[in-house]
């Protein structure tokens, strides 16, 4: 028996801080390096003394391996690297490795320059750290070292999230991070092999959740927007810099140009921009329709999306603004809100969860005075609209990454206990039956050991090959049955009553008056005592011996009726 | 010494063979053919090593043997077979061996001893599998031979055991194809050998190799399409094949339980694991069902395809494809579409969201949901959603077929499929309103449907917006807010783009004259009249004011309540958009109005119709021609040609058969007029004037024939006749006129001999409907054939001449149902004076946009043509996938036209238009004339022999620039 042990460090039974350390055939991987959005002091970070009161992270980790560039996957990576000290491998795909420091350095700004921390890792930190990291393609099965091989299989959930198969020797490990099965705007669904590990670790953030088709999501976002526009109002969009943004850009993008619509959509500048740059570049990593049409036009080159700038916001006309950051609580997308808000005709589009407290979280509870800072009151006449896009598996989409790769376990990570318990429960009842990879399978043949080798041939070969002649076995056996008319009339009536019960085999009549089904041979003959009675003989080879036995248990149980 | 002679004397039988095959005469074949066995068999002897002998028999292969000679070909690739070494030489004599057993005309029953006696002998896989491959092609040469195909069998079932995939497949796909159908009993007494062919393959269903276990699933299906009934039990089979680890495997899988699922539909399956059973069409629909989400995409089209065609799959069943139980932290939640339907029943209207609308409603229990095996549960919510475009259009297909065959689910699934309409893709997008438009006799729309439906009319597309007015014309709205609101939409549309005109005015036809009770109470709104005061009279070329009248007028037609309402001005309008817009307005009975012809036109019918008659009458006028001097036939034709073009003018139902026959009448005219006694009686001197008139004539009616015979859908073969006659008609009058100005005899041998082939082709075309050409033209040059063919030029044009003018008229019998093929350019629209600049030398690229009617087979016949101001003349085929065909009988051409020019000093206009390419030899039976069938078919259609203007040209006013250094 395999022995995995599976630590996770955090996103055990919660969200957030991601961090599981797998040992697999001597082999420990550390799979994400993420931090907890919930916490400002130690508990932000993974603990890893867990590691380090045993020796160095180096001598002890073969590698890390980051799933995707959010950063409750990749946020502790500086520290873990630069601070607690660890100089192995890093992997990553490339549109991670690209978006990642642009994230850490973001992240680094707003808890340094903002909340003034010390003691936090630096901008020359996150560079050092990138330099340790290796890129890998999807489906590029690469080899840690001699034993430990990992392979990229497609996520979808934002660009460049991979899931990775963990390999060594015959034991494998699938983690999946945070992954997608239904295909949005820009990404297409996450995939995978059936790779049959014995272990697959998966998200389970929707576990007790099915969603409904993203279509009328999209579709009632879109006719809100134009609604909104067609009244000649201007449109919030409230976003965080990367994911969502981008398949919402997509989304109005190519319904402007369908639509032919004039009205112009701006994004605020900054991280969006940058982000945009790397979309651009990684165009194998999106979904069907802008792989295929990128060539005539990459789809990330907006045409009708601008970048914003301050003094836009009061221009008159209609307009739809996308702003940083998304839950109204600072920054740009609250001075436009602050701006916009008083008129009825616009409109504020929430595209995700608020946290309790921000703005956004306020007007979406329905209230309509706010207060902000300096006593202010203001009043909000605008629209107030929410729209749910979520990029994670639900239960359904969970169920089937379970069914395609054909684990033989499955760890749930990333979730909340108790609706683990219920997504559990139901794997367990579902795949209880699924087929075992490695069952035993039955197998004719004859194994020849000679000057010390082995060899497996078929039974004709090896007895062709020892000079040997077969031996035949042959049961017989006599079923006695009670019936007054002449023999050949039995064997005709075992004839049709056979053939009309063993429809997959092949059931004859000789001439000679014998019935024969395929090698079977039964003859019927008079008792010489009774000639009530006839005697069948049933004879069969060792071969046939399954349906023979079957054979004479139906023929003991007597003919019907009225059969003739 | 011997050798050396044998080689020498094969040396100079090749050089021989060489050079009469330099001459290239396909009539002296026949001196070619012993010589192909003989140089395959020096070249085989010459080989030196398998490389080379490779390369001989490629050559060999590139050319075609005739059936006479194939057999000894076949002695001498066996004779090689045996000697060869090399298997990969051996293996290409095989493949040769099946190629020429292939041969028509050539019967392989001789070979296949050899064939099967080579295959036992033969060690490499390889080559066994080509054998295989060989003897499948016999046997499907011979199908009759019950006891070759046996023993084909024979054969392949003793190979079934070898270790290669490759022969392993090669057989199965032999059994498949030649295995016996009925379970015959063999006659031979030892009751072994009773080959059940299916309980054979199915073995092989759980090979280790994937592909013999893909070979044996398609030789299975292979059994079935040759009428053989598959068991039952092979479901099960297939069943465990579904989950099959390789996506090929699945795929046939998939097609098997589909087609075991049309073979059993009734028969009741047991459910595992539970006591239940159900019919085996709804356990396998749940199965396929289930395939829609699975991890190959070729799989899951697959999958998506077939649903379609299960219509007898329970209604339950396929209710529950929509319904993917929504369920949010374990609480039962209700789809967007259950919140929209209740919205609307409750009466409520604009709901601004709020947070939490979509809240989870009660709890559910954690056992009843089922997650995977919930059978067909959501497998079109999953296809429509797929990342794919193929299974998505896939899923549509099939969505349409089911909802032709079930109302329920058409109401169903029409969520679904407007949700379709904001697709990405533009394909997906059409092919869901194509599909709506389908199932809308089973479906009347929500208003909030039809809100989403109408959204679309904006789509910048001009196709989805024309298909888009298509389902407008056929679908059912429930309420008059309804009507009232695709009305505003559809002129919101037609603001935004001016040139859906027509088609608007179509859609709102139709939508008038389906909703009269819904458009009643809007009336007084529509027409912004008042109960007291006067309001301002509309515009009457506003385009929108016309929507608006023609939805009215068409509604008005079967509510008799509704002029009432109208104000002055509107019956005005009526009585002048009757006209000008006939198609579009239909006749009212208007109260105070002696609407006489339109009372009259309710009642009868069409056959009655004054018109028709009208077209009759005047066509058996003509009849009497034979019978008038030739003035007075003049006068006739040409009062009843002006006749007929003004009735097509005034009919448009009955333009294409007046414009037929007037064409027809025309030529004959051009004919009489030509053949005027005065002209031909003159001196000779006075030839040439008259001739010119002739020859013009003769030209003239060449060209009109060709328009009668390709311009017109629905011409048949009797009319073809008589436009062959015509054009013989205008060959001879040529041929008379060149044979009277030509001076000297030789020039005129090859005119006469041209014409009488011309003739002959024509008897031998239209053979069977010369009894219908009693007393004409070609009835009397037939007879007088034999004469014709022996005298000499002169005399023949004398003949000729004394016949063409005693030729008689032939009626024209008119044709059921004739269009004339007709284009209209909407691209460019010729308006522009911004010339379009380029650099001379390179190219500019024109976007065409042309709607084409009646036009037949356009891929291959319609080309549009440019004209540049220095005459040169450009002729440009467009792709075949440039034309779409929106509905019967139309087709539109979207093309990009590629201008180029050297540099002009200042700009100037180009004439783009429309042809017809025709070519008069492709409407014959081809085997006659094609020789030696060394030119294939579609060369020889391919050909332009000519080509016909069929759209006005429209003026493009380009600039080429001179390119600067």
């Amino acid at each position: 028996m395999p022995e995995i042990r599976v630590t996770p460090l955090g996103a055990g039974q919660d969200v957030g801080r991601s961090c599981i350390l797998v040992s697999i055939g001597g082999k420990n991987v550390m799979l994400d390096c993420g931090m907890h959005m919930g916490f400002n002091d130690d508990r932000r970070f993974p603990d890893f003394s867990y590691i380090t009161r045993n020796g160095r992270l180096t001598d002890f980790l073969d590698c890390v391996i980051i799933s995707h560039f959010h950063l409750d996957h990749c946020g502790a990576l500086p520290y873990f690297s630069e601070m607690v000290g660890y100089d192995g491998p890093i992997y990553m795909t490339h549109p991670t490795q690209a978006i990642c420091p642009i994230l850490l350095e973001d992240y680094r700004k707003i808890a340094v320059d903002k909340k003034g921390e010390a003691n936090f890792f630096t901008s020359q930190m996150i560079k050092d750290c990138m330099k340790k990291v290796v890129a890998v393609h999807l489906h590029q099965t690469v080899q840690v070292d001699d034993e430990l091989e990992i392979k990229a299989y497609y996520a979808g959930h934002v660009l460049g999230a991979a899931m990775f198969q963990i390999k060594v020797g015959s034991e494998s490990v699938v983690y999946t991070g945070d992954y997608n099965m239904t295909p949005d705007r820009h990404l297409g669904a996450a995939w995978i092999d059936k790779c049959r590990p014995n272990l697959l670790i998966t998200e389970s953030t929707y576990a007790t959740t099915i969603r409904d088709s993203k279509r009328c999501r999209e579709r009632d976002f879109l006719k809100k927007v134009h609604e909104a526009v067609e009244r000649g109002g201007k449109v919030l969009i409230p976003v965080f810099a990367l994911g969502r943004a981008q398949e919402l850009c997509i989304l109005l993008e190519t319904f402007w140009e369908r639509m032919n619509l004039k009205a112009p959509i701006y994004f605020s500048t900054g991280l969006t921009e940058k982000a945009n740059h790397y979309y651009k570049l990684f165009i194998t990593w999106t979904n069907q329709k802008i792989r295929k049409t990128f060539v005539q036009r990459n789809m990330f080159e907006f045409k009708h999306i601008k970048a914003f700038d301050r003094a836009f916001a009061d221009n008159p006309g209609p307009m739809v603004v996308f702003a940083t950051p998304g839950m109204l609580h600072a920054g740009q997308s609250l001075q436009i809100f602050r701006k916009w808000a008083g008129n009825e005709k616009n409109m504020v589009i929430m595209p995700g969860y608020c946290v309790q407290g921000t703005v956004g979280h306020k007007i979406l509870s329905g209230q309509r005075k706010l207060e902000m800072e300096g006593r202010q009151v203001l009043e909000v006449k605008m629209q107030v609209e929410y729209m749910s896009f979520s990029a994670h598996a639900d239960a359904k989409g969970i169920m089937q990454l379970v069914g395609q790769a054909e684990p033989e376990n499955v760890l749930l990570v990333h979730g909340e206990a108790k609706k683990m318990e219920f997504l559990k429960q139901k794997i367990e009842q579902e795949f209880r039956l699924l087929p075992d990879a490695k069952k035993p399978r039955l197998l004719h043949g004859t194994l020849i050991m000679k000057d010390s080798n082995f060899r497996l041939v078929s039974s004709e070969q090896a007895l062709k090959e020892l000079g040997l002649a077969e031996h035949q076995l042959r049961f017989t056996c006599r079923v006695h049955l009670h019936d007054p008319r002449k023999e050949q009339e039995t064997a005709l009536r075992v004839y049709s009553h056979l053939k009309s019960v063993l429809k997959d085999h092949c059931v004859q009549h000789l001439p000679d008056g014998s019935v024969t089904v395929e090698s079977i041979l039964i003859q019927a003959a008079a008792h010489s005592e009774d000639p009530g009675t006839k005697v069948l003989l049933v004879s069969w080879t060792y071969q046939d011996e399954e349906l023979g036995s079957y054979l004479t248990s139906l023929l003991k149980k007597g003919l019907p009726q009225g059969a003739t | 010494m011997a050798a050396h002679l044998k080689k020498r004397v094969y040396e100079e039988f090749t050089k021989v063979v060489q050079q009469q095959q330099e001459e290239i005469a396909t009539k002296k074949l026949r001196l070619t053919k012993p010589s192909k066995s003989a140089a395959l068999h020096i070249d085989l002897c010459k080989a030196t090593s398998p490389a080379d002998a490779l390369q001989y028999l490629l050559q060999f292969a590139r050319k075609p043997v005739e059936a006479e000679s194939v057999e000894g070909v076949v002695r001498i690739l066996l004779e090689h077979y045996y000697k060869e070494n090399d298997p990969s030489v051996r293996l290409k004599i095989a493949s040769l061996l099946g190629l020429l057993s292939k041969t028509a005309g050539f019967s392989p029953d001789c070979i296949m001893d050899d064939a099967i006696n080579i295959l036992q002998n033969e060690k490499s896989h390889q080559v066994l599998a080509q054998l295989l491959d060989t003897l499948l092609a016999i046997g499907t040469k011979l199908p009759e031979n019950q006891a070759i195909q046996n023993r084909l069998v024979d054969v392949a079932c003793k190979h079934l055991t070898d270790t290669s995939h490759g022969v392993r497949n090669k057989c199965l796909q032999l059994l498949g194809n030649l295995g016996s159908l009925e379970k015959s009993v063999t006659k031979d007494g030892e009751g072994l050998a009773v080959r059940d062919v299916q309980k054979i393959i199915g073995d092989y269903f759980s090979d280790q190799d994937p592909r013999v276990r893909t070979a044996a699933i398609k030789a299975m299906l292979q059994l079935h399409e040759r009428g053989l009934k598959l068991h039952q039990t092979i479901y099960n089979q297939a069943c465990k094949l579904l989950s099959d680890d390789y996506e090929q495997v699945r795929s046939a899988a998939v097609q098997l339980i589909w087609v075991v699922s049309q073979l059993y539909p009734e028969s009741i399956v047991p459910i595992p694991s539970s006591n239940e059973e159900i019919r085996l069409v709804d356990d396998a629909f749940g199965k396929i069902c289930h395939m829609v989400s699975d991890g190959s995409w070729v799989v899951r089209v697959q999958a998506a395809k077939l649903l379609g065609s299960m219509e007898q799959v329970s209604s339950h069943f396929l209710e529950q494809t929509l319904d993917k139980k929504l369920m949010s932290d374990l609480r039962r939640k209700r789809t967007a579409h259950e919140r929209a339907k209740e919205l609307y029943s409750s009466g409520e209207f604009s709901s601004g969201r709020k947070w939490g609308d979509d809240a989870p409603k009660e709890e559910i229990d954690t056992g009843a949901v089922n997650l995977i095996e919930s059978g067909a549960c959501g497998a079109f919510v999953h296809g429509l959603e797929d990342e794919m475009y193929e299974v998505r259009i896939a899923a549509v297909e099939a969505l349409c077929m089911l909802a032709q065959s079930s109302p329920s689910f058409a109401e169903k699934c029409l969520d679904f499929l407007v949700d379709m309409f904001n697709d990405e893709i533009e394909e997906v997008r059409l092919q869901s309103i194509h599909t709506m438009r389908k199932i809308s006799n089973n479906i009347t729309l929500r208003e909030d449907q039809l809100d989403t439906v109408l959204a679309v009319l904006e789509d910048s597309s001009r196709d989805i917006r024309e298909a888009l007015h298509e389902l407008l014309c056929c679908t059912n709205v429930s309420t008059k807010e309804g009507i009232h609101l695709a009305l505003v939409e559809l002129l919101k549309n037609l603001t935004k783009y001016p040139t859906d005109r027509d088609s608007i005015w179509k859609c709102l036809k139709f939508l008038g004259s389906r909703h009269p009770t819904l458009v009643l109470p809007l009336v007084p709104e529509l027409l912004s009249t008042h109960p007291f005061f006067d309001t301002a009279e509309p515009d009457m070329d506003d385009p929108a004011y016309i929507a608006v009248l023609v939805l009215i007028f068409n509604a008005a037609k079967t509510c008799p309540t509704m002029p009432a309402l109208f104000s002055d001005h509107t019956f005005r309008h009526y009585a002048y958009l009757r006209d000008s817009l006939s198609h579009l307005v239909p006749a009212l009975r208007l109260p105070g109005r002696k609407l006489v012809s339109s009372t009259l036109s309710a009642n009868i019918t069409p056959h009655e119709d004054p018109s028709h008659q009208f077209l009759q009458q005047s066509l058996e006028r003509v009849y009497s021609l034979q019978h008038l001097d030739p003035q007075g036939a003049q006068e006739l034709l040409e009062l009843t040609i002006r006749d007929l073009q003004r009735l097509g003018e005034l009919q448009s139902e009955l333009a294409g058969v007046a414009d037929f026959s007037a064409t027809y009448l025309r030529c004959q005219l051009l004919l009489i007029k030509a053949l005027q006694e005065k002209l031909w009686n003159v001196a000779a001197p006075l030839y040439l004037k008259q001739s010119d008139l002739a020859s013009a004539a003769a030209k003239q009616i060449m060209e009109e024939t060709y328009k009668m015979e390709f311009m017109y859908s629905g011409v048949e073969n009797k009319q073809v006749v008589i436009i062959h006659h015509m054009r013989l008609q205008a060959k001879a009058l040529q041929l008379i006129v060149t044979a009277r100005t030509t001076r000297g005899v030789d020039p005129l041998f090859g005119m006469c001999e041209k014409f009488l082939q011309e003739v002959d082709f024509f008897q031998r075309c239209f053979i069977a409907d010369l009894p219908h050409l009693q007393d004409s033209f070609v009835d009397k040059l037939l007879d007088l054939m034999p004469r014709l063919m022996t005298s000499k030029p002169v005399e023949v044009v004398k003949i000729v001449q004394t016949m063409l003018r005693q030729s008689t008229f032939l009626h024209l019998p008119l044709p059921e149902q004739i269009h004339k093929a007709s284009a209209t350019i909407i691209e460019p629209a010729g308006e522009s004076d911004n010339p379009l600049r380029f650099t001379s030398g390179l190219v500019v690229a024109l976007d065409v946009d042309a709607t084409l009617e009646h036009v037949q087979d356009p891929q291959n016949t319609v080309k549009v043509q440019v004209l540049y101001p220095d005459g040169q003349a450009q002729m440009i085929h467009p792709k075949p996938a440039d034309f779409r065909n929106p509905g019967p009988g139309r087709h539109r051409l979207i093309t990009q036209v590629y201008l180029s020019h050297t540099a002009w000093t200042e700009p100037c206009q180009v004439e783009v238009r429309l042809l017809l390419a025709y070519n008069s030899n492709s409407r014959l039976p081809k085997s006659p004339w094609v020789e030696g069938g060394e030119v294939s078919p579609q060369v020889e259609t391919s050909v332009i022999e000519g080509t016909i203007p069929f759209s006005k040209s429209v003026k493009v006013y380009i600039m080429p620039k001179p390119a600067r250094r």
